[in-house]
């Protein structure tokens, strides 16, 4: 009954992975993915030396790094509020509407952002005029592009995020509340002492895992995100290797650009599971 | 004193509920306005929407955007060709993952805790772009519709968030009690352990009925052809290339003008037209939501 999944997880997972060779060879198109001229490192240096390189990764670690820091802690907050809804009513109907953006493809949700967010037509657009801040173009300025990407991650995940938080407050044992009640807590001091603490676990594991992908975040929004104006910031790494090895065949330094890719994603996992492990004892392996 | 003590506690705690009650409107508010104004603006004078006048209720109804809409050939490719990966692949996505699952899920079985491992590194690791681009081409899959279904029949996420469920709700006697009876391990699969499964099977049907129905990346990196591309590279071309009308009336045309005009119009209807399936199937699974998603992901 196993056999199927094995059978098309060693295909379409392990086969690549193998063919991660390519990145030290020549793509030899008679050959197939293996049979080319080895090259040693000489595609991941032409990839340091070359001139995008800085540009590439400051824009890759600014987007990933900021959409992890200020979109992790959201959903934990939003959690924390919903929990405290006591009206069963209100408190069905809003989870229902945080998930519900979850659901939006992302072509979509880059359409709706180009559509309201279109300076001389959009609603937000109008917002700001009225505001006094006058016509920005959010859409196309390299100063804006970095917020408006993390705030529409924020808009359209944290609700569907919050939910695993809500699981492990719902395990709370309701006795810790009436003691802390007895005690003279107020509302706010039993999210400090009651509600955070039993967080803590699932909040060290879900940052693990999310710093595994810090690099590879959403290759596909910062491509529909991207347009000649806000280039200079939204180029990032995933994106190049899409643009260089699909658009103009150079397989083999695409592959290593990839692989260079990787390879930070794991050294980052494995540094932040080890942090993890040492502070807390909490951690992936 | 005390007693003074307790009155202002409880002012605060009511200053709290207060705040929380409108924290929560304030969100409440940022996600349903935005879906809210999509959907009067797509039935609104473009002109009145474009201007700004349109803000709580649709003005000088019109149905334009989806006249276009229904009349572009596109669209109907897009959708047909979407509905076959989606529910083809679904199907082919839950009849590899769920017999899986509730194989990894025996302890009886021997292999399980090194096959659990070699699923698992395919979370953290993969050949990346190309090299998986490089395979799909020798296989000759490019440009076919089993691009969208092969690659992905078994997600490893979904895979451990079943068989978690297998491994809490099917207690261990129950398959002893059938073995005597003379049940076996498939007939025990298909005839108890599914049925009471209800819950994570749709569960975990909706993240591969929604990932099939968004997927927008297989499109772009795999198929040439406009025949086979999915509706949501079509939304793609609709919404952020501008191609708005399929038929020679875009910008620069004769009608140039009055096509830009309500070229947004035409965007406001694609995004509901594209969006309603899957918020329509959302509310009938919603009610397992809690439970399925408790139980894969706390565990994992």
């Amino acid at each position: 009954m196993i056999f199927p999944a094995i059978v098309v997880i060693f295909i379409f997972n392990y086969i690549p992975m193998y063919g991660i060779q390519l990145a030290f060879r020549d793509y030899d198109f008679s050959k197939g993915l293996t049979g080319g001229a080895w090259r040693g490192l000489f595609y991941f240096r032409q990839f340091f030396e070359s001139y995008q390189f800085m540009d590439l990764m400051k824009n890759t670690v600014a987007i990933s790094l900021a959409t992890v820091i200020l979109s992790f802690p959201a959903p934990i907050i939003l959690a924390l509020l919903i929990n405290q809804v006591r009206w069963k009513r209100a408190k069905k109907t809003l989870q229902t509407t945080v998930y519900l953006p979850h659901f939006i493809s992302i072509v979509v949700m880059v359409g709706l952002l180009n559509v309201l967010l279109s300076p001389n037509s959009g609603v937000i657009g109008h917002l700001l005029t009225s505001l006094g801040l006058g016509d920005v173009n959010l859409l196309g300025s390299t100063r804006t592009f970095v917020p408006v990407y993390v705030l529409s991650e924020i808009w359209q995940h944290c609700g569907w995020n919050s939910i695993i938080y809500l699981a492990a407050l719902s395990t709370v044992d309701p006795q810790l509340y009436d003691s802390a009640k007895i005690d003279g807590a107020s509302r706010w001091q039993t999210i400090k002492h009651v509600d955070i603490p039993a967080l803590i676990p699932t909040i060290i594991i879900l940052f693990v895992l999310s710093m595994g992908s810090v690099l590879s975040t959403g290759f596909e929004k910062v491509f529909l995100m991207q347009n000649a104006l806000n280039l200079p910031v939204s180029e990032v790494i995933a994106t190049y290797v899409y643009k260089i090895g699909i658009i103009s065949n150079q397989f083999s330094y695409s592959a290593a650009i990839g692989l260079f890719n990787t390879v930070i994603n794991f050294i980052f996992l494995y540094a932040m599971n080890r942090i993890a492990r040492k502070s807390s004892d909490i951690s992936l392996w | 004193m005390p007693f003074v003590h307790k009155k202002s506690r409880r002012l605060n705690d009511i200053l709290f509920e207060g705040a929380v009650y409108l924290l929560c409107l304030l969100i409440f508010l940022s996600i349903v306005y935005p879906l809210y104004f999509v959907i009067i603006a797509s039935v609104s004078d473009s002109t009145l929407v474009s201007t700004g006048q349109v803000t709580v209720f649709p003005k000088n109804i019109s149905f334009f955007g989806y006249n276009e809409i229904f009349k572009d050939s596109r669209i109907w490719t897009g959708y047909s060709n979407t509905i076959l990966y989606t529910v083809l692949g679904t199907a082919v996505n839950l009849l590899f993952t769920l017999p899986a699952a509730y194989v990894l899920s025996r302890q009886e079985f021997r292999a399980r805790r090194f096959l659990m491992l070699t699923f698992v590194i395919t979370l953290f690791f993969n050949g990346g772009l190309i090299p998986t681009y490089l395979l799909m081409k020798d296989l000759h899959i490019t440009n076919t519709m089993w691009v969208f279904i092969f690659p992905f029949c078994v997600n490893v996420y979904n895979l451990i968030i079943a068989r978690s469920f297998f491994e809490s709700s099917l207690p261990k006697e129950l398959f002893e009690a059938a073995s005597i009876d003379g049940c076996s391990h498939f007939k025990f699969f298909m005839k108890v352990a599914l049925p009471l499964s209800k819950a994570v099977v749709s569960v975990i049907g909706l993240y591969y009925l929604v990932a099939h129905w968004n997927d927008f990346f297989t499109g772009l990196i795999y198929i040439r052809s406009n025949d086979l591309q999915p509706l949501q590279i079509v939304l793609r071309d609709i919404l952020l290339s501008n191609q708005v009308f399929s038929q020679g009336a875009g910008a620069g045309g004769s009608a140039g003008g009055y096509a830009q005009q309500y070229a947004d119009q035409v965007k406001y209807g694609v995004i509901i037209v594209s969006t309603l399936p899957i918020l329509l199937v959302y509310p009938f699974i919603q009610k397992y939501f809690d439970k399925g998603v408790m139980i894969g992901s706390v565990k994992g």
